[in-house]
């Protein structure tokens, strides 16, 4: 753990990707994304959670799905190359992880 | 009856017993009814069917008893594993039979649980549900095993089966509500990508806590307040969590290496004299080894070594690692083939690697779907680019 605490350091993928936003104004504290995040991202600052660490977002959509404001909006989805193939080819709705479950 | 002597049954036979008087119910005595049990000869029989075998059912290994609740019997698992499971989960890491390990959903108990103990929600993969209960020796607790069918937790909540609609239906489908006098389900963290606690509550009265990612620390949230610090909210990503995903990562590309071998044995075949069978042999083993090594870096070693690889995408992770480790083949088949045969096996096997460890990114548990199309667009047309190049330069280098 660094000094920010933020953990996971080591594990970087691509910045400036995640299609997560966070609007503030909308948050009423209820300190759901700050637990539900398995990366830190977000964390409280005072009566309000604020982003932490964007770029550790890996758009799993836990803190969007929790969040009882809709001040948090991420586009979630499966990271895994074939599903992505597949979505490129046959569309978003017909994409599968390979034929025996490839990924997860 | 008793007066035959049954096949391969060589003692005395037993005098006629006095028939049992029968009851009005057709029933006999007990202490007639098991006299009457008593084997003629051999070795004595097994225990009797118990009183929780049901036709057409079998009492899982991992099932110690039964108890009753209210909401009726309840299977008490066993905290330590069996043989079986044990073997289970060897076979389930290395990729037989992984899509088909699953238990049934509903109630279980650990330990001796009363209606105020606290009730822990897992998946119905049998590999999470053995890790989860692996690590409850000593605790009293109730397990609610939603229906995933077979996924683990965190992916089973991105694909929507570890969800709020079947949490909420399993609550309610096995009577939770008469087992427990609270109001409470701890959820594995890793499933809020597929469960909003508000909603919980509102469709079932359960209050949704969230419990930390690992089963690991479990006991030490229980025992602290049902609090998580932020490193049991954090996951993690160790060379040992790794390393047990690699044999699945193998398994999984076998059946179209067979193909990809295949090919390589008949394109190095082709040569000044159109064909030739030694050919196809002698050099198709250096473009096979280009093939092995290609595999081995891209989902061994470029995974293991994930962290300590320069590099932002695991696309040029593959690139560097697949080149490293086909160099000596690579060279040792440039002493025959020449400098083309010994450029061609280090564009396949960096190729071959650098995709494979792209795969690796849909198991990794830090990149996001947006990345990952990110590098794949960026690394594919090099990728497809090295593979044209080396398999060009392997046919090549035959004239």
């Amino acid at each position: 753990m660094n000094e920010k605490g933020i953990l996971m350091k080591e594990f970087r993928h691509l910045t400036d990707v995640t299609t997560l936003t966070f609007d503030s104004e909308k948050c009423v504290g209820c300190r759901l994304c700050t637990v539900v995040c398995p990366h830190g991202v977000f964390e409280m600052n005072g009566k309000q959670a604020r982003l932490l660490d964007r770029n550790g977002c890996m758009e799993c959509g836990a803190c969007a799905l929790n969040c009882p404001s809709a001040a948090i909006t991420v586009t979630p989805g499966v990271g895994c190359a074939a599903y992505i193939i597949q979505s490129w080819i046959k569309g978003k709705e017909n994409a599968a992880c390979g034929p025996g479950g490839g990924c997860c | 009856m008793e007066t035959e002597k049954s096949p391969g049954c060589d003692c005395t036979p037993q005098p006629p017993k006095t028939p049992a008087p029968v009851t009005l119910l057709g029933q006999m005595p007990a202490a007639e009814a098991v006299a009457d049990d008593e084997p003629c000869c051999g070795p004595p029989a097994g225990p009797q069917s118990g009183p929780d075998e049901r036709p057409g059912y079998a009492i899982q290994g991992f099932v110690e008893n039964f108890l009753t609740t209210p909401a009726g019997k309840v299977p008490r698992v066993k905290t330590r594993l069996g043989p079986t499971d044990i073997l289970g989960t060897v076979l389930t890491r290395v990729g037989i039979g992984r899509n088909d390990y699953k238990i049934a959903p509903g109630i279980y108990a650990v330990g001796k649980p009363d209606q105020a103990a606290p009730v822990l929600v897992t998946a119905n993969y049998k590999l999470t549900f053995d890790h989860v209960r692996r690590e409850l020796g000593g605790q009293n607790v109730w397990l609610l095993v939603l229906d995933t069918r077979g996924i683990n937790v965190w992916c089973a909540a991105g694909k929507g089966t570890f969800a709020t609609g079947e949490l909420v239906k399993r609550i309610i489908e096995t009577g939770l509500e008469k087992v427990v006098s609270h109001r409470r389900v701890i959820v594995p963290q890793l499933g809020a990508t597929g469960v909003a606690s508000k909603k919980v509550r509102k469709l079932s009265g359960f209050k949704v806590v969230w419990g930390p990612i690992r089963a690991a620390d479990i006991i030490d949230f229980l025992e602290n307040d049902l609090k998580a610090d932020r490193k049991m909210r954090t996951v993690t990503f160790t060379i040992v969590e790794r390393l047990v995903l690699v044999p699945v990562e193998i398994s999984l590309v076998l059946k179209p290496a067979l193909w990809v071998l295949l090919a390589l044995f008949i394109l190095s075949g082709i040569g000044p004299g159109i064909f030739s069978l030694s050919g196809a042999w002698e050099r198709g083993l250096w473009a096979a080894s280009a093939l092995l090594l290609g595999i081995l870096s891209g989902a061994g070693l470029a995974p293991l070594l994930l962290p300590w690889i320069p590099g932002t995408t695991f696309a040029s992770k593959g690139i560097l690692t697949g080149l490293v480790l086909v160099l000596p083949a690579a060279i040792a088949a440039g002493l025959t083939e020449g400098m083309a045969g010994f450029l061609a096996l280090m564009f396949m096997a960096a190729a071959l690697s650098s995709y494979m460890a792209m795969n690796f990114t849909g198991t990794s548990p830090f990149t996001s779907p947006s990345g990952v199309e990110k590098e794949m667009r960026r690394y594919i047309p090099i990728q497809a680019g090295m593979a044209v190049c080396g398999l060009v330069l392997w046919i090549g280098s035959a004239f």
